[in-house]
């Protein structure tokens, strides 16, 4: 039972990694490994967590996804399409002038965006808004919100740790995409962000390790910080920046650059389409 | 005896009034309750009252949150803090996705007196009505900040309020109405028309009585709907009496003055002077020693009404 769900999750997985390098292509531009590190987090999400209902992109009971690194937006494009927020055919029309996929997320025009982000920093403090709203409209519903690890830089980040401990918002799931890159290098040399894991329990909160590309480990994460009550949980998902595609991963290269025509026929070829 | 009261501690009261009214008002404050008068409201309705500690970037955008999710946040501090620290997170995350965050400052303009530069704020209109989706007000009394900031409350958007450290002159009745995008036309002018905003309105009623002594009839409009900008007003004022000058308790660069100035050069192209902080960082000092070493007096306002007449040709620019 169990392991047929992982084996049904891992299959979106590889459809949503599909669509993210065929629409990243047909833009010319856009974020490849950062989009790629986070499949199996937002896959798991919104195909084994969180409460949520296509047709109703306003329902107020729904769990609230924040994509803090907004320039990941390609994931969550393939899987908001894959869930059915919007059709599919969105895909081919990222980035341009008119399109329902704008380069960053945008609440205002795409169903199931709920935060606007792109500006690294802002998604964890508006994440905390939410959650403190619905708490005091009784509402039962949780807020999960991914941060890069080079965005952790952010010194608001920081602030916006402080807030969700000391308001004790134990219905936020924080989880960094801890890839080890960002644009101009390993996160070690840019600006070293580790021990992030202690320095997270250092503001308060709680904090789990799992190996970002393996369900089995994400779920029992965010079922274990679904239990954990009086703070919040962040979740340092270990991850490789442009997983799935041999020639990407761990390549700085492809954080901002896009797969050329010859590339997407190899990648492809290796996610066997 | 002119009667005196605060525009932030109506701003207390008013948020007072609104809690009891609205179970969907919250208010954040970044340490600075005491001084912003948010603190009655935390006082009254503690639930509903965040104290976002020193961190005014967290306190915006978690207000983007709030809003994201029904609720209706006010968010203080001083005016060079929420304009400045975080401007970046007005522009993202409040004014792009049109979040309905009403973020009511205080301390504005270089009466905030001793504390100095560091904490004089005389670039925040322009910083906030340069953003698209923001509408920018500065009220002129401290009736006019109630009626505001319950028309805040009850419009959706985002909304910049001004009000100012020192208490101000009564001008208007309790039960003034708020008109966003209309000017209120205190006096119609017959040689020359003052357009100002907040505390410089006061300045420029001493003005008028100033150039009264004179022998002119000079208009005066209190703009304290800065964005939307009541474009007719100033056109009226510019065909009528052909000659403008500004005032305003902020930077001639990107303020009130900027706002008139571009309208008239696109519209009516008329003589006019703008009396505000000529391009400078302020300093330590009394507020009204500080006016007048800023040139933010009614005598600099009526000096400069006098130069914008001799600079009309022609006689009148009907
Ligand atoms: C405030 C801000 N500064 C700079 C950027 C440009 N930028 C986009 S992605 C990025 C690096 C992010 O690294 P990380 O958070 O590790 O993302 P990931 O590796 O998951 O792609 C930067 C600096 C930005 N979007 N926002
Ligand atoms: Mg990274």
């Amino acid at each position: 039972m169990e392991e047929d769900r992982v084996a049904e999750l891992k299959e979106i997985a590889r459809q949503v990694r599909i669509d993210i390098l065929k629409m990243l292509a047909k833009a010319g531009s856009g974020h490849t490994g950062g989009s790629l590190s986070a499949v199996e987090i937002v896959t798991a999400l919104y195909f084994a967590k969180m409460r949520h209902n296509p047709e109703r992109p306003d329902w107020e009971e729904r769990d609230r996804f924040v994509l803090s690194k907004g320039h990941g937006v390609p994931v969550l494009y393939a899987v908001l399409g894959r869930c059915g927020y919007f059709d599919r055919k969105h895909f081919e029309t990222l980035r341009q002038l008119g399109s329902l996929l704008q380069g960053h997320p945008y609440s205002g025009l795409t169903p199931g965006i709920e935060v606007s982000t792109g500006s690294l920093g802002q998604g964890l403090s508006q994440a905390n808004g939410i959650a403190l709203a619905t708490r005091l409209n009784r509402k039962d519903c949780r807020v999960y919100v991914l941060l890069g690890d080079g965005e952790s830089q952010e010194g608001l980040i920081w602030e916006a740790a402080m807030t969700s401990a000391h308001y004790k918002i134990d219905h936020l799931c924080a989880i960094t995409d801890n890839n080890g890159l960002q644009i101009d290098g390993p996160v070690s040399k840019v600006m070293a962000v580790e021990p992030i894991a202690r320095k997270w329990e250092a503001f308060g909160w709680h904090v789990l390790e799992v190996d970002g590309h393996r369900f089995e480990e994400i779920l029992a994460a965010l079922d274990c910080a679904e239990n954990t009550k009086g703070r919040p949980t962040m979740i340092v998902a270990h991850t490789v920046k442009g997983k799935g595609v041999s020639f990407m991963e761990n390549q700085v290269k492809y954080h901002g650059t896009v797969p050329t025509p010859q590339e997407l026929e190899l990648a492809l070829k290796e996610l066997q389409v | 005896m002119v009667e005196m009261l605060g525009t932030r501690e109506m701003y207390g009261d008013t948020l007072v009034e609104l809690g009891s009214e609205n179970e969907d008002i919250v208010v954040l404050d970044s340490d600075l309750s005491s001084s912003t008068r948010t603190s009655k409201f935390g006082e009254r309705f503690p639930e509903r009252f965040f104290n976002m500690g020193v961190s005014e970037q967290d306190m915006i955008d978690t207000a983007a949150g709030l809003a994201a999710s029904g609720k209706i946040p006010f968010a203080s501090t001083f005016a060079i803090f929420a304009t400045g620290r975080a401007w970046e997170m007005i522009r993202q995350s409040v004014c792009y996705p049109k979040n309905n965050v009403k973020i009511v400052a205080t301390h504005g303009g270089i009466t905030v007196g001793p504390d100095g530069a560091s904490h004089q704020c005389m670039e925040d209109i322009a910083l906030m009505r340069v953003l698209p989706n923001m509408t920018v007000i500065v009220p002129a009394d401290a009736h006019e900040a109630r009626a505001a900031i319950r028309f805040a409350a009850k419009n959706r958007g985002p909304f910049y309020i001004r009000l100012a450290r020192d208490k101000f002159p009564v001008l208007y009745s309790p039960d003034l109405d708020f008109e966003l995008g209309r000017a209120r036309v205190q006096r119609v002018g017959r040689e020359a028309t003052i357009i100002a905003a907040g505390l410089m309105v006061h300045e420029a009623l001493k003005a008028i009585d100033l150039l009264e002594g004179q022998g002119l009839r000079v208009g005066l409009i209190n703009m304290s709907s800065i964005k939307p900008l009541d474009r007719q007003a100033v056109l009226d004022a510019a065909r009528t009496t052909g000659a403008i000058v500004t005032a305003e308790e902020h930077s001639i660069l990107g303020g009130l003055g900027s706002a008139v100035a571009e309208v008239l050069a696109e519209e009516c192209p008329t003589p006019m002077r703008r009396i505000g902080v000529r391009d400078l960082f302020g300093t330590s000092g009394e507020p009204q020693a500080l006016l007048a070493h800023y040139g933010l007096t009614a005598q600099e306002i009526a000096r400069a009404v006098g130069e914008v007449i001799g600079l009309k040709t022609g006689g009148e620019n009907r």
